[in-house]
């Protein structure tokens, strides 16, 4: 953990280096999902609510999932830039020295313009829970900060998984952008306003629901039942990374014996 | 020569390794074919490759392009795993124990940076020392000597981009010793130096070789690079080992062959000697190419000499690089 801020750092000051060009991605980056945004704003506008959702109650689901993957973006950008790094041979690099494969994948690149994206999200979720009559506790705010990091951990699994198709491949793989931008999409709604399998899905497959729509019922006082079991489901998002590290791993020992 | 030398440092039995490359054919219809069935060959990049090397020698591994010298050293820096055959590095097999194994081995690959480019040659090493878990007095006499060596004052602080290709080459050469590796891969090495950046990093491989009794594989097509350094030479063609020995060996296996440039007075008759071939003739400059196994060059000199007034005799050997070319032919690779 202590080298992958060593490279955050390093990488880091290679961003300052080029600053007007970071200042004009971040600015960018602010007003890309302004747009999305936008839409949601005038769709409650006209329909007043989704499925009892409310605009503010939506408004949090957007910016926890949109948090989630502007940081994953950042700090996970190694893996979901893989491709270049094969194609132009880099890995062979990584592989001569000592350490693990991950760290070095996940320090070899980082996206310090998502920040804009952050911010923007970060803007919308305060303004959400200011309007918001949430009686907060210190398992709420627990279960918040979960639902963010544990967000980023499963865009961080299925980045892993398109890397690793990368080994069989070499091209980057734009399948996988049907779950990241795909899921992200799906996810800054309710699940519930979805068919039942778009849910059952993004629940038990690639676990988007445990991180923003379960837990947000427990934080808006939804729940029916057993209220732990709501407020720990962004565990999930552990147990999504898990299955993709060792296919991750598997990746990496077909490349060391085929070389491509 | 085992006994004398101590046990081998490298050691490689029968390594064999096979690429499965998709077969393209010409025309877009065959293009458009292969998006949805492809066919397959088997390549064989290594076939059966055994070689051992003794702790501080430097061996020159050369070999047509796509002979297999990079399979060679992917496979000895730990990076692929072989189909077939055992290797033995220092005690430990390189694709086994990969992660305790690549901190005794530093690696240059000649065409691909190993220095984040953006931020001064220090920030780099820094990193790297944390990579390789440099304890810090160990890292600074490291870099003393490496800076020192290399000549590096003014080059540590600047960004990797601003550098020259000279530059950077020294720069890498540096990064891949901040460990105190035993064993040294370079990979083309002196690719696109100048001159005096080549001796340079000739001059430096020597003397780590010698001083810190580190370990030298290269690969190379210079073989000016050979000849300035290896000890001994591997060369392999087509996936298998062709030769193993000295430059030396090599050059009398070789190097029988001389050409002769006379100079001499005005002489419109060309002259023949018996056994020599001669090359060219103009009234005032004669070249001869001879084998010296059939034909002594004072034979030769002593015989022209009694014909044309002689002004000067130039004596050359085959050049290195045709006795290579020589050799490729002879295996028709």
């Amino acid at each position: 953990m202590g080298l992958y801020f060593k490279y955050l750092s390093i990488l880091f000051k290679s961003q300052l280096q080029y600053r007007t060009s970071f200042w004009l991605l971040t600015f960018g980056q602010f007003f890309i999902p302004f747009s999305v945004f936008a839409g949601l704003y005038f769709m409650f506008e006209r329909f007043g609510q989704l499925r009892g959702w409310s605009f503010y109650e939506t408004a949090l689901c957007f910016a926890i999932i949109h948090m989630a993957f502007s940081l994953s973006e950042c700090f996970a950008r190694g893996f979901d830039a893989f491709s270049s790094l094969v194609a132009g041979g880099e890995f062979d690099r990584v592989l001569v020295r000592p350490r693990s494969t991950v760290v070095q994948v996940l320090g070899s690149k980082f996206e310090f313009t998502r920040f804009g994206r952050l911010l923007q999200s970060a803007i919308i979720l305060v303004w959400a829970l200011y309007n918001l009559p949430i009686e907060w506790s210190i398992a709420k705010v627990i279960t918040l900060l979960l639902m963010v990091a544990s967000g980023v951990l499963i865009f961080t699994g299925i980045y892993m998984l398109a890397a690793t198709l990368c080994f069989w491949t070499i091209q980057g793989m734009e399948v996988a952008n049907i779950f990241t931008d795909g899921g992200r999409e799906m996810a800054q709604y309710p699940l519930n306003i979805y068919q039942k399998w778009v849910t059952v899905f993004f629940t038990f497959i690639i676990p988007f629901g445990c991180v923003s729509y379960l837990p947000l019922l427990y934080i808006l006082d939804k729940v029916h039942g057993n209220e732990i079991l709501y407020m720990l489901m962004p565990l999930a998002g552990v147990l999504f990374l898990l299955p993709c590290i060792l296919v991750w791993q598997l990746g990496v020992r077909h490349y060391r014996s085929t070389g491509s | 020569m085992q006994n004398e030398r101590g046990p081998y440092l490298i050691s490689l039995q029968g390594i064999g390794k096979s690429f499965k490359v998709a077969r393209r054919s010409a025309g877009l219809r065959q293009a458009a074919k292969a998006l949805f069935v492809r066919e397959h060959a088997i390549v064989k990049a290594l076939d059966e490759i055994s070689f051992s090397i003794h702790e501080g020698e430097i061996v020159g591994y050369i070999g047509p392009n796509g002979a297999g010298k990079s399979t060679t050293i992917k496979v000895m820096s730990g990076i692929l795993v072989p189909d077939s055959g055992s290797c033995s590095i220092m005690g430990y097999t390189p694709w086994k124990d990969r992660a305790a194994y690549v901190k005794h081995i530093g690696v240059v690959f000649g065409q691909r940076s190993q220095l984040w480019w953006d931020v001064p040659v220090i920030d780099s090493y820094e990193l790297l020392r944390d990579i390789y878990k440099i304890p810090a007095e160990t890292y600074r006499a490291n870099l003393n000597m490496l800076v020192d060596t290399l000549g590096l004052h003014n080059l540590i602080n600047t960004p990797v981009r601003q550098l020259s290709l000279g530059q950077r080459m020294r720069c890498e050469i540096a990064a891949s010793l901040l460990h105190s590796p035993k064993i040294l891969f370079l990979d083309e090495p002196t690719i696109g130096l100048d001159a005096v950046s080549k001796i340079a990093v000739r001059q430096f491989i020597k003397t780590i070789n010698k001083e810190k009794g580190v370990t030298v594989i290269l690969t190379t097509h210079d073989m000016s690079d050979i000849e300035a350094l290896a000890d001994r030479i591997l060369m392999i063609g087509k996936g298998a080992l062709l030769y193993d020995g000295t430059l030396s060996e090599l050059r009398s296996r070789f190097g029988t062959h001389r050409t002769i440039t006379v100079d001499f007075r005005e002489c419109l008759q060309p002259v023949d000697i018996p056994g020599v071939i001669l090359l060219s003739w103009t009234p005032e400059r004669a070249l001869y190419s001879l084998d010296t196994e059939h034909v002594s060059i004072a034979s030769v000199i002593s015989q022209l000499s009694e014909l044309v007034e002689i002004i000067d005799v130039a004596i050359e050997t085959k050049p290195i690089d045709e006795i290579i070319v020589q050799l490729y032919k002879e295996h028709q690779i």
